[in-house]
């Protein structure tokens, strides 16, 4: 071990996006000493890219909200399979946790009156999404960052974890490598905080970003960590489908919020056509009903745009499959419309939505305010991930603890817009005060250098097999899942196309076993892609195995064999754990208890 | 279509030495830049090294300088750019190479973290919540567009010629420090350490920095000029000084 760099700190966190940084922030404020381990530049995680806003019951424009309602809302959507404490901790402490970042610097857009503005979001019944324009994540991640830094945690910019470590059954740290130089590092903490977001880009239309790899989650199943809920990924409805090249780039929830509308090669809004029964007493049937509830008429139901991502992304779907959709294969989103209504509409849609209107100008050549966007569905996020404690976000590892996408409970079998930045504020936060109180409590356990030893071999390995010309370009083996997920994982599954998966999936470790990589260790992308295939292909196969066990369609996991919810999967979470000789084991867990007085609450808000 | 690329390429980990490499890929419709490069990484130069997160304009990580412009590869579309002639990339020059594309942008992090962080008045109301109009938070607003890709950084003539990135902090951070002396509820005073460490002096006000931003931030106009009136209004101003001296007495 000795000749490797080593680092010293009580807590690691592994992820600098919203949850990490939270995280971070909350256990240096409790005096222990922390580390952020940044597979980029400080400030460039996945989290920039959130647009819509944050969901809290601030109630500063409706004030018929407030927690309870959030937590209704948030289990519906999730068709409660949601951890219901974590529900309940995220709708009582998001507002909090806005409320904090405007203290530390961030600047949300106002009301009239001068407070925090919210917006309409789908599936949440009041305007509750605290939000910058459509550019709320960037907002949020240089609050964190730049208060962050003046905390005393220890950055480590353009690091990579390839493995944790563990004594005995206790995490004890994590192995990784720093791309400049590509060197060895031991980073020894007492406790390690998984914070490292999503798993889009095992997907080809995806609208994530370079890091959204599912790494972290992988690492945790790796050491031993339970995952659940695997088989809801959420496929947003509106992504760009045109051109090729930006195929998948997401387009905010906030454009039907504002009053954007969904239709298809016949003009016809077909949202209209198809409502769930537990959404119908809440969505208008009416046009012009719609209009005057994203306006902000309390007394409108909302349009049905703005029913759960999930649904509307199938809807969507069926529209293409049936041949009414757009001439590049998506459907219409229209905002433009609304210069039927308002004087000023170009002005408005350009201060209201102006990533949109710059990306479609730049990209696609189209300008919004003129014109509908052609948009369909692409891979969002995953409900799913490893399993926390509600209170504490520790895994079934002791010392290991995960917040943000990375961890699973709080969005059930589907996430509602908006609840993705609270949860990273509220269980990043949690995460980072129980990591801190943690460690006061255990001391440190020793490192295995053998332990270490195999894993930089296994790490080096690529160079070998290049240099022997045997290894096989890893770029390759890794678009070849991502076609594979795309076409056999997707929006609708069934049962062969996921055996066939899974067979697939086999075939691709062996390859990945023998993917190559010429150069040095500096700064080198196929080296890192080499390595990154094993976390691919364990979160692909975790996906793909939950997503066979669950006989049923609820959420984000729709089976065309199984169209229905059953009664029997109402109850459980799959849950998938490392088994002893290494293959991945598939169970069913009986689903979290939900109190009486939660139980109440549901009813009251049906 | 076939298309010509000259690629920067360093010879030697770290060190400024290097060539242009001509690298040939097929392109389609809709492609920006950065999709040539990843299409040649992929097919014949696997340790090509770039650096990239969003690959939609938010992230600002694929900053480089493109037929020597500074830009944003993944928001230049290949359309765009002149047919039938090679195009070259290469690294942004203001800053230290690491390796191929990738430059060490590090300094920028040292130089945020010397200006002194946000710091708010007491809560307007009792439940420890501020109130602002919109109107009066609209231009921090524009500064905080900013996406970090250093573009204004590698344009200005202070670092880019000069490399004075320990005396000048540069557009982004006088951005970065507009945003927190404009901000209705911060109190701090940052104007000495602007003058000092800061050197806003430096800054002649060719508005490069203004041209090269991919946020369309009205820099200088916006930012710097304002944060020279409000320095020389305080160590430059004769009848405050005369007051100052008579205060003093």
């Amino acid at each position: 071990m000795e000749k490797y760099e080593s680092y010293q700190h009580d807590v690691l966190v592994i992820g600098s996006g919203g949850a990490g940084l939270r995280a971070a922030i909350e256990a240096s404020s409790a005096g222990v000493k922390v580390a952020v381990v940044c597979r980029s530049l400080l400030g460039k995680a996945h989290t920039v890219m959130a647009e819509g806003g944050v969901a809290a019951a601030l109630a500063n424009v409706d004030d018929r909200d407030g927690w309870k309602v959030h937590f209704a809302d948030t289990m519906r959507g999730g068709q409660y399979l949601n951890n219901p404490r974590m529900a309940e901790l995220h709708a009582k402490e998001s507002p909090d946790r806005v409320k904090e970042l405007e203290a530390w610097g961030a600047v949300f857009d106002r009301t009239e009156d001068g407070r925090i503005l919210q917006r309409n979001f789908g599936g949440h019944k009041y305007p509750r999404l605290a939000h910058v324009g459509d550019r709320t994540g960037l907002e949020m991640i240089r609050t964190l960052q730049d208060h962050g830094i003046h905390q005393g945690m220890d950055i480590y910019q353009e690091y990579t974890i390839i493995s944790l470590l563990k004594d005995g059954e206790k995490i004890v740290g994590a192995f990784g490598y720093d791309r400049e130089k590509g060197l060895f590092k031991v980073f020894q903490a007492k406790a390690v905080i998984i914070a490292t977001g999503g798993m889009g880009r095992i997907y080809k239309i995806s609208s994530n970003s370079w890091d959204c790899t599912g790494g972290g989650i992988s690492l945790a199943y790796h050491a031993g960590a339970e995952l659940i809920d695997m088989e809801f990924v959420q496929f947003h409805p509106t992504g760009m489908v045109w051109p090729p090249s930006v195929r998948g780039l997401l387009i905010t929830e906030g454009v039907r919020g504002e009053g954007g509308v969904l239709r298809n090669n016949k003009g016809r809004r077909f949202m209209f056509d198809d409502i769930p029964d537990n959404y119908k007493g809440q969505t208008s049937m009416d046009e012009e009903e719609g209009w005057r509830y994203t306006q902000g008429d309390k007394s409108a139901k909302r349009p049905p745009e703005l029913l759960t991502r999930d649904h509307v992304a199938r809807c969507i779907r069926r529209e293409i499959k049936e041949g009414r959709g757009s001439p590049h294969g998506g459907v219409f989103l229209d905002i433009a419309w609304i210069k039927e209504k308002i004087s000023n509409a170009p002005d408005h849609i350009k201060r209201k939505l102006p990533s949109m209107y710059h990306q479609f100008k730049e990209l696609a050549g189209v300008d919004i305010t003129k014109e509908p966007m052609e948009v369909g569905p692409t891979t969002h996020y995953i409900m799913g991930g490893i399993r926390v404690d509600a209170d504490t976000q520790m895994t079934t590892v002791p010392g290991l603890f995960a917040a943000g996408e990375c961890a699973a409970g709080l969005h059930g079998a589907n996430r509602l817009g908006g609840n993705s930045l609270s949860d990273l504020l509220v269980f990043g936060k949690r995460a980072g005060e129980f990591a801190a109180k943690y460690v006061k409590q255990n001391p440190a356990g020793t490192i295995s250098t053998s332990a270490i030893e195999q894993i930089a071999a296994e790490a080096l390995a690529p160079f070998e097999r290049d240099a022997n010309k045997t290894g096989e370009n890893p770029f390759m083996i890794q678009s070849d899942l991502q076609e594979m997920m795309q076409e056999l994982v997707g929006i609708v599954r069934i049962e062969k196309e996921l055996t066939e998966a899974a067979e697939k999936l086999q075939a691709l470790k062996k390859r990945a076993a023998n993917a190559g990589c010429g150069g040095n260790r500096g700064y080198n992308p196929g080296w890192h892609t080499a390595m990154e295939l094993t976390h691919m292909l364990t979160v692909a196969e975790a996906i793909t195995i939950a997503a066979k066990e669950r006989k049923e369609s609820r959420g984000g996991h729709f089976r065309d064999d199984f169209p229905e919810k059953s009664d029997e999967f109402s109850k459980i979470n799959i849950s998938i754990r490392k088994g002893a000789g290494g293959n991945m084991d598939v169970s069913r867990a009986d689903k979290p208890k939900m109190t009486e007085e939660l139980q109440k609450i549901i009813e009251e808000n049906k | 279509m076939q298309t010509t690329f000259q690629i920067w390429r360093t010879k030697v980990d770290g060190k400024p030495e290097g060539e242009f490499r001509e690298y040939n890929t097929d392109i389609t419709e809709g492609m920006v830049v950065l999709d040539a490069v990843h299409q040649i990484q992929s097919e014949s130069a696997n340790d090509l090294a770039v650096r990239w997160n969003c690959k939609a304009g938010k992230c600002g990580s694929c900053s480089a300088e493109i037929n020597g412009k500074p830009r944003l590869m993944c928001m230049t579309r290949m359309a765009d750019m002149p047919a039938g002639q090679a195009i070259t990339i290469q690294p942004m020059r203001a800053f230290p190479v690491i390796r191929d594309l990738v430059t060490d942008v590090s300094v920028n992090y040292r130089t945020k973290l010397k200006i002194k962080k946000f710091k708010p008045r007491k809560p307007d109301a009792p439940d420890g919540t501020w109130r602002m109009a919109q109107g009066d938070i609209d231009r921090v607003q524009e500064f905080r567009k900013c996406i970090e890709c250093f573009l204004c950084q590698d344009v200005c003539h202070v670092l880019r010629e000069h490399s004075l990135h320990e005396k000048f902090m540069g557009p982004r951070h006088l951005v970065y420090t507009a945003a927190l002396e404009m901000h209705p509820l911060d109190v701090e005073d940052r104007r000495g350490d602007m003058k000092t460490d800061g050197g806003i002096g430096y800054c002649n006000i060719t508005k490069c920095c203004t041209t090269v931003c991919p946020e369309k931030i009205t820099i200088t106009d916006n930012a710097i000029i304002p944060l020279k009136e409000r320095v020389a209004d305080k160590f430059y101003d004769p009848i405050a000084r005369l007051f100052g001296l008579f205060r003093k007495s």
